[in-house]
């Protein structure tokens, strides 16, 4: 075998050497020289994305099994295009939050930058396992790691804030593991292929057993997704944590979306028989009052990071509508609206960072402070974010929506979706304007105190804001390979086809 | 042996649950570690309950499911070292907010308070 046959698994290695080859003194005793390795590390990670990306579309799904163990008894790693899609999307953003940390925020604490890289490690065994117990070892290693850099830097408020985080994520677990057990218990597997053939065939006193593990596991992600009535962490949480940190975060809700749209969507999707579908009558409703009290807190945010933590909220619900409506063109769609909400929100949050650092005491909040000594460009950054979180055109955004809407093609459900998500993106349009204008125009006096943007830090912030346009101009191939990733997850796999591959 | 076995996971369960709604750190830890051990029991009940049966396929009819057993040992792991952690966030906590209530703040007793009185 070739070192190529094995870039399934890089995701997750190269994250991982590479922060333990930042925790051996050479380099864990000099900032600079951790920096370098660090970003050299995630410009390596995009590149392996990338490649990955073009093996999957040119040879279909690749799997990888560890030690060449076959499926039901050994471990198997998965890639298919929504799983690599992902991956490359994780890349990005992990190579924006280490440039803009790398300004300076990093000194605040010890270990950021091997935290980030496990972080990292997490996310991307997340979404390439293929199975139940391995996809809650990497829940754990992403949640230990936010757990330590959600108080980087330290403070009351952050210690505060983080004993809820923790300790909801630690139920949660729990919450997990008892789920696992009762699927274990009457289904005799947890790989994912495996499950899938076996959930149709499940004898009558079996069903409830498995619908109770099901639904157990719906809240475990939901926690992770904040979903309504979940998300009462996330908008403190994300708020109080630095920016870079938050930015990381935007893509950590969308760990427990993909884990709905893997568990619920495809092994009690339409084909588990009996069990099919079980998820929908909850998704449904929980969809449409998540984006409803997201859109009504943006209104009531009063401060920028906040603000965007909500229209986090606004997004997740967004995307669990897509999860409901259940058709290959929504999942579509879906999938192009997940990468542009969470590279939009990441930008915002590092955005909101270097304008807490400009405007003093001030911080983020909307209220009259000095003017900014950046200004400027920063006032153009936001414009351009605000269009894409808005949804207008002509970035991404926009696409995002209309995708959408337009598979939406029951008009029952039309009557409940069109207005919800037009008016959410409405009153994002009314909050994002109020708090530009009191960020950017409400001002009193010069302020020359305090520091001036890091170039890091824009060039960081520019990073992210360019794939908003290239989402558009290269549109047609985003949503072609978007489509390919959601025909791939509504076919689902069986094990005999997962071994198959594997040879 | 399944009634016993069900009666005492269900019971740690209710006591850590119990546990966990007070609104400390300390006894939120307790109930934690407790929940994690009926997990741990759960979890190893579920591949069926064995007496006397080899872990492994040697070839015998009657084997344990030898799964739900590094399951059960990837689970303590993790759980200990989350409750190590738990237990070190609570102490900061303790010694930055003054008190070890998990809003950082002691909510207004008002039966207390009118006792004072």
């Amino acid at each position: 075998m070739s070192l190529f046959d094995h870039l399934v698994i890089f995701p997750i290695l190269v994250p991982f050497f590479v922060a333990v080859a930042l925790l051996f003194p050479s380099l864990s005793n000099s900032l600079l020289r951790q920096r370098a390795m660090t970003i050299i590390g995630n410009v390596l990670m995009v590149i392996i994305a990338f490649v990955l990306l073009f093996k999957v579309k040119q040879q279909g799904i690749q799997v990888y099994a560890l030690g060449d163990w076959s499926a039901p008894f050994g471990i198997v790693l998965v890639a298919d295009a929504f799983s690599v899609l992902l991956i490359c999307l994780s890349a990005i953003l992990g190579l924006a939050v280490t440039l803009y940390a790398s300004a300076g925020e990093d000194k605040n604490g010890a270990f950021f930058h091997p935290l980030i890289m496990f972080q990292l490690m997490g996310i991307n065994g997340a979404f390439l396992t293929g199975d139940a117990f391995n996809l809650f070892v990497f829940f754990e290693v992403l949640l230990i790691a936010s757990y330590s850099l959600m108080i980087h830097g330290g403070g009351k408020q952050r210690v505060q804030v983080n004993i809820h985080y923790v300790f909801l994520n630690l139920i949660g677990s729990s919450l997990f593991l008892f789920a696992l057990g009762t699927l274990y218990g009457t289904l005799g597997t947890l790989n994912f292929a495996d499950m899938a053939d076996r959930i149709p065939q499940l004898s009558s006193n079996e069903l409830l057993i498995t619908k109770s593990g099901a639904l157990l596991l719906l809240a475990v992600f939901g926690l992770k997704a904040a979903m309504l009535p979940l998300h009462f962490w996330l908008p403190k949480a994300y708020a109080s944590t630095s920016a870079p940190v938050a930015a990381l975060f935007a893509i950590m809700t969308k760990v427990g979306i993909y884990s709905i749209w893997r568990v619920h969507g495809v092994l009690f999707g339409d084909q588990a028989g009996e069990l099919a579908n079980i998820a929908l009558p909850w998704l449904w409703p929980i969809a449409l009052l998540t984006i409803a009290i997201g859109a009504i807190s943006v209104l009531a945010s009063q401060s920028l990071r906040v603000l965007c933590s909500n229209l986090v909220i606004v997004s997740v619900g967004t995307l669990l509508v897509t999860i409901s409506l259940n058709t290959v063109q929504a999942t579509t769609a879906g999938i192009y609206y997940l990468l542009h909400s969470t590279l939009v929100c990441a930008a915002m949050f590092l955005l909101a960072g270097v304008i807490q650092q400009q405007r003093g005491k001030a911080e983020d909040r909307f209220v009259t402070a000095r003017t900014m000594p950046q200004a400027g460009i920063l006032g153009v950054t936001f414009v351009l974010l605000a269009i894409g979180l808005i949804g207008m055109p002509p970035l991404s955004g926009f696409i995002g929506k209309a995708l959408i809407l337009q598979s939406v093609t029951n008009a029952s459900q039309a009557m409940w979706i069109w207005p919800l998500i037009l008016g959410a993106g409405l009153i994002a349009l009314i909050a994002l304007s109020r708090a530009g204008t009191t960020l950017f125009w409400r001002t009193n006096g010069e302020n020359t105190t305090v520091l001036k943007g890091h170039p890091m830090q824009y060039l960081a912030i520019a990073l992210l804001v360019i794939t908003l346009p290239l989402m558009v101009i290269f549109g047609g191939a985003v949503s072609d390979f978007s489509q390919l990733a959601a025909e791939q997850l509504k076919a689902g796999l069986s094990l005999q086809q997962l071994n198959e591959v594997a040879k | 042996m399944e009634l016993v076995y069900a009666i005492c996971v269900g019971f740690i369960s209710a006591c850590g649950i119990f546990l966990m709604l007070r609104g400390h750190t300390f006894t939120l830890v307790i109930g934690l570690t407790l929940l994690s051990y009926a997990v741990n029991l759960f979890l190893f009940a579920s591949g069926g309950l064995t007496i006397g049966a080899p872990a492994v396929l040697n070839g015998s009819e009657n084997y344990a499911d030898p799964l739900p057993q590094a399951l059960v040992l990837t689970a303590i792991v993790i759980g200990f070292a989350m409750t190590a952690f738990a237990v070190i966030l609570a102490m900061r906590g303790r010694s930055d907010m003054g008190n070890d209530h998990v809003d950082g703040t002691e909510p207004f007793d008002r039966l207390a308070a009118e006792k004072k009185s």
